[in-house]
């Protein structure tokens, strides 16, 4: 049965009363808490009537107000319905919790999410830069980046 | 030196000869990484215990630069991600932003980018299999796969002028018209391709030392492959029957008549290297039927006509995925209003395909490797974006 993202959201709250999760009409998508993200995400993927068993994409954004948001975007093969999920962290203080030991193909994105902007996925097993040279300074997908003149004595073109 | 396995057996359980397992570095400069790839094996004998893929070699962060430019001129840079399927890079891209903007499409640009798409899966997938049959050392039905990619590049530089990097599908139409006799130019190739593909089956994919190579190498079980988040040919050769043109429709692909092309272990095991090979090579046969299907009913009209004068979408955002050769392409577009976007995250499939190669590696000879990679084909463009 395809489920809209109200009813998701409806289903959800009813299971964890107490975790302040908020839904957002406009995209529409479901906000969860930090702290809870991998509570929630072992739900959405193992719940009967979810099964939202496949990440399509998880996104860093640098939301530009002082705040970093992660998207997840899911779909579950079987049933055949998507669903975004939102966490919102402050940009002094990146702290959430990785789902990389419930979808497998988070590892990378998350890696990717923290080289390119800089959020900190607790609980995530190797979490290096991938895209950009390891000893790389800053996070270029930051609103406030600049582009260093020098990378180990090099100068930076561009 | 010992002479004896019995007495080899003895130094080691005594520790006077040292079996450390050996760190092998593959890459960034191999013929067989297709590109610039750094996998870090390391290596228990020629058993590989784990394989470390090392990325970035061609990161030129395509994210950061669409934020400086306006929504058209992002489309040139979606063509340098998968620069083998460029066609399909600009569909998925166009799409995003008309759906922000509620744009609909004229009928003949639905037509001209589904035949598009198409020819360009077929020119993208001979790439795959030519080039995975000279991994595994068969050179032949490589040339015959380069050549019949010709007349498909051929095509394209007749339309729009270019061979590889086209920026031909734009927000809401086209840049140009497809030339004078582009249906007759078309067909004529579908019939003339029609036979290749039984002569790469005749020369390479059911020839013995070819399935040697290939049945029972690298095989991802259909749970491990939706975690992994794979898609496209890798999916569906593990026997998932799931194609995006199909299951999440977009464009006009509900209208033809066409198969999904699923592995079923023909040779092995469902899900070994040989079973996402054929699925490539089955997937080229539905491009050739969807094609003739489109050229049939191809209408006449005017291409520019949805072409909005100023592109800037509403406060919103979207994701968008389409069917790319090499699996699903998303786009993650963030808008705040104004010209330039603020967002723009392009979930590649190859990267997304790559990062299972240590799960399915393990265990196998190193020889073994090169199959795997050859059958996961990686563009290394979209991998590092």
């Amino acid at each position: 049965m395809i489920m809209e993202h109200k009813e998701i959201f409806d289903h959800l709250t009813a299971l964890f009363p107490e975790t302040g999760l908020e839904f957002d009409e406009d995209v529409p998508c479901i906000v969860v808490p930090p702290a809870a993200i991998r509570d929630v995400s072992l739900q959405v993927r193992d719940d009967e009537m979810l099964q939202f068993d496949f990440l399509m994409c998880l996104s860093g954004v640098d939301n530009a107000d002082g705040t970093l948001g992660v998207v997840y975007h899911l779909h579950s093969v079987p049933l055949g319905h998507k669903l975004t999920l939102k966490v919102i962290v402050p940009a002094d203080n990146p702290h959430l919790q990785s789902v990389e030991r419930v979808w497998r193909t988070a590892d990378w994105h998350e890696r990717e999410a923290y080289d390119l902007v800089g959020m900190v996925f607790d609980g995530h097993r190797d979490l290096r830069r991938i895209l950009n040279p390891y000893d790389w300074e800053g996070h270029p997908l930051r609103k406030d980046y600049e582009v260093p003149e020098f990378y180990n004595g090099m100068k930076v073109p561009y | 030196m010992s002479e004896t396995l019995e007495a080899l057996q003895e130094d080691i359980a005594a520790g006077r000869l040292q079996t450390d397992e050996l760190v092998l570095n593959m890459g960034p400069q191999h013929p067989s990484t297709h590109g610039v790839l750094r996998l870090e094996l390391v290596l228990d004998g020629e058993a590989v215990v784990k394989v470390i893929p090392h990325l970035g070699y061609l990161h030129r962060c395509f994210e950061k630069h669409a934020e400086a430019m306006t929504y058209p001129q992002v489309i040139p840079y979606t063509d340098r991600m998968d620069y083998l399927a460029a066609m399909n890079n600009n569909h998925g891209y166009a799409l995003a932003v008309e759906r922000l903007m509620g744009i609909e499409v004229p009928e003949r640009v639905e037509y001209i980018r589904i035949i598009m798409a198409e020819l360009q899966r077929i020119a993208s997938h001979l790439v795959a299999i030519g080039t995975f049959g000279m991994d595994i050392g068969a050179f032949t039905p490589f040339l015959y796969c380069f050549r019949d990619r010709e007349y498909i590049l051929d095509i394209f530089e007749r339309t729009c002028g270019a061979r590889l990097l086209y920026n031909y599908m734009w927000v809401g139409g086209l840049s140009h018209d497809v030339h004078d006799g582009f249906e007759k130019d078309v067909a004529e190739f579908i019939r003339k391709f029609r036979p290749t593909i039984k002569e790469v089956n005749d020369l390479l994919n059911y020839n013995k030392i070819f399935i040697e190579r290939t049945a029972n190498v690298g095989v991802l079980p259909p749970d491990v492959a939706i975690s992994y988040g794979c898609s496209g040919p890798m999916l569906r050769g593990s026997g998932v029957d799931f194609d995006l043109r199909r299951d999440d429709p977009y464009s006009i692909y509900d209208r033809f008549d066409w198969e999904v092309c699923v592995g079923k272990g023909d040779a092995g095991t469902v899900g070994d290297c040989w079973d996402r090979h054929m699925v490539r090579v089955w997937e080229m046969e539905q491009s050739c039927n969807i094609i003739e299907q489109a050229l049939e009913s191809f209408p006449e009209g005017d291409i520019t006509e949805a072409i909005p004068k100023r592109i800037r979408p509403p406060k919103g955002e979207i994701y968008t995925r389409v069917e790319n050769p090499r699996g699903e392409l998303g786009y993650y577009v963030i808008s705040d209003g104004s010209q330039n976007p603020f967002r723009v995250k392009a979930r590649g499939p190859s990267f997304v395909n790559l990062s299972v190669i240590d799960e399915i590696s393990r265990g196998h000879l190193i020889a073994d490797i090169v199959a795997i990679l050859g059958s996961v084909d990686i563009v290394l463009g979209e991998v590092d974006r």
